[in-house]
């Protein structure tokens, strides 16, 4: 395996450390003018998404860790585990709920998503940006009130709640941001 | 082939690190600096020397890392090594055993390993020796610099190592156990690697991540009295405990000087190059052979003098209130 001295630690190199996969965020030197060189590192645990400070010395090495981002559509759930195929090569990969996560709410088949594989095992899964969904349970909408602010939870098809506003009906389609959670706009159908 | 028809051969567009790494308005500063730092020595009647970038020896301190180049030619037909100086301090001793009386020097330094916010592997180093001064003395010196180029207030803070640890952290530098010093460190939230440390190293580790960022906050900060074992190539003052007459200026948070009150013992500094020799084995580091014509200038006699060493492009940093030093250099080592 490769190993990664303090010199080349930049932002997105992925290392081992404690034995867990983690990503590089910041590498910031640091010498007294005579005396130990050091390396305040922060990192994001790959596992557990922390982000964490960790000072070295400078000449200090990690072991490499072989993750890669893989674009993955979500095929199905069976129940326990979930089912994502590259469709390139129709390779597929299976992930538990712990990995898929918060991704889950999000999900209800065909999305293209970002499987992170560590030695080519998921390791965490990131939904599409904006996702489509139908609203499946809310408060009748008042029709024609695109303007009044104000808004109301929706439940959508995935079993996902958010926030919509008041003119949004059940069985309209609602883009989301998945990023932040929030309705983005009504789509069309 | 005219030089226009070349250049529309090129397929691959210009990217812009062509371009200066500090603004033509920096620079114009940078160029005022350097005016006012030569007006003021000589204003005291300080010669400016120029020494060699380029020596034979270098410096065996296990935490500086020379780099080299070759020579081959008239004089050296089978090719020399040479070292590009880290700073300019043996050359400049040598000059003062040769009877210079006080000098001044503004060069490029050269370290390897050495890049980031206030690095860079090439810089510009301001320094100087006052024969006849110790290190108290040239402190008042590099405050009436450092005042009057930044345009502030003398009357600089001044803090022993000592009091600086004790009023920082509480732990005594002079005593502190390395079990003390790893537990004040993992109570402060500073999670080390590995604690494969020295009992230096985790005095430097305390320093540079507590203590120095909050030094010379709103007024420059003056350390001295270092640790024996941080003498480099100052004098050691017995006592208890023996210090050395050794200090830093420290503004903004920023380590801008280092001077001594400069070792004269010439067995004494054969004493630390084997010291550091030792270091360097340890460390599995490339060995440094001692620098001998330094020993000879000391055998000779050097006369009493104390010397500093000041970081101009830190200086300009701090006058300029940039946020690194690449924005204060014409090139920064990436566009260089």
């Amino acid at each position: 395996m490769t190993t990664y001295s303090t010199n080349e630690f930049k932002s997105g190199l992925k290392v081992m450390i404690d034995g867990d996969p983690c990503s590089i965020v910041e590498n910031e030197y640091v010498k007294p003018g005579k005396g130990q060189a050091f390396n305040r590192v922060k990192y994001r645990n790959l596992k557990t998404g922390r982000v964490i400070e960790r000072t070295f010395k400078s000449g200090d090495a990690l072991e490499g860790a072989d993750v890669v981002d893989v674009n993955m559509q979500y095929l199905y759930n069976d129940g326990e585990f979930w089912h994502f195929m590259v469709p390139d090569t129709f390779e597929q990969y299976i992930a538990g709920a712990a990995i898929v996560d918060e991704a889950a709410k999000w999900l209800k088949g065909q999305e293209t998503c970002i499987v992170t594989l560590w030695n080519d095992v998921p390791l965490v899964v990131s939904p599409p940006n904006f996702v489509v969904l139908e609203v499946t349970d809310t408060d009748p909408g008042l029709k024609g009130d695109t303007t009044s602010g104000g808004s109301k939870p929706a439940t959508l098809e995935t079993g996902a709640v958010v926030r919509v506003p008041l003119f949004v009906d059940r069985g309209d389609s609602i883009k989301v941001d998945t990023r932040t959670g929030e309705y983005a706009s009504r789509a069309k159908g | 082939m005219n030089a226009v028809g070349l250049f529309h051969q090129t397929t691959e567009p210009f990217g812009d690190d062509w371009q200066a790494s500090a603004t033509i308005d920096h620079l114009k500063i940078r160029a005022r600096l350097l005016r006012d730092i030569r007006a003021f020595f000589e204003a005291r009647g300080v010669l400016e020397v120029e020494t060699p970038v380029l020596s034979q020896a270098t410096t065996p301190d296990p935490h500086l890392h020379s780099m080299t180049t070759r020579y081959s030619g008239p004089g050296f037909p089978a090719g020399k090594d040479l070292f590009l100086q880290t700073s300019p301090e043996s050359a400049m001793k040598r000059l003062l055993a040769c009877g210079s009386g006080s000098i001044f020097q503004i060069c490029k330094a050269f370290r390897n390993d050495e890049a980031g916010r206030l690095h860079n592997p090439e810089f510009t180093l301001l320094e100087w020796y006052r024969t006849g001064y110790n290190d108290r003395m040239l402190m008042d010196e590099v405050e009436e610099l450092v005042s009057t180029m930044l345009g502030i207030k003398p009357g600089f803070r001044r803090l022993t190592y000592h009091e600086a640890f004790e009023q920082h952290t509480g732990i005594n530098p002079h005593v502190a156990a390395v079990e003390l010093m790893q537990r004040y460190a993992a109570q402060s939230s500073i999670a080390m690697a590995d604690g494969i440390l020295d009992r230096d190293g985790w005095l430097d580790l305390i320093m540079t991540h507590i203590i120095e960022p909050q030094l010379g906050k709103g007024q420059p900060t003056f350390i001295y009295d270092y640790p024996a074992s941080k003498a480099a190539l100052a004098s050691v003052r017995d006592g208890c405990p023996a210090v050395a007459e050794r200090f830093e200026l420290y503004v903004e948070g920023i380590e801008m000087a280092n001077g001594f009150h400069e070792l004269r013992d010439p067995r004494q500094q054969g004493m630390r190059f084997k010291q550091d020799r030792e270091k360097r084995r340890k460390m599995n580091l490339a060995d440094i052979p001692p620098d001998m014509r330094l020993l000879a200038a000391l055998e000779s006699g050097l006369p009493p003098c104390a010397g500093v060493a000041l970081g101009v492009d830190r200086l300009l940093m701090v006058l300029l209130k940039a946020g690194s030093v690449g924005e204060v250099m014409a090139f920064r080592v990436d566009r260089a």
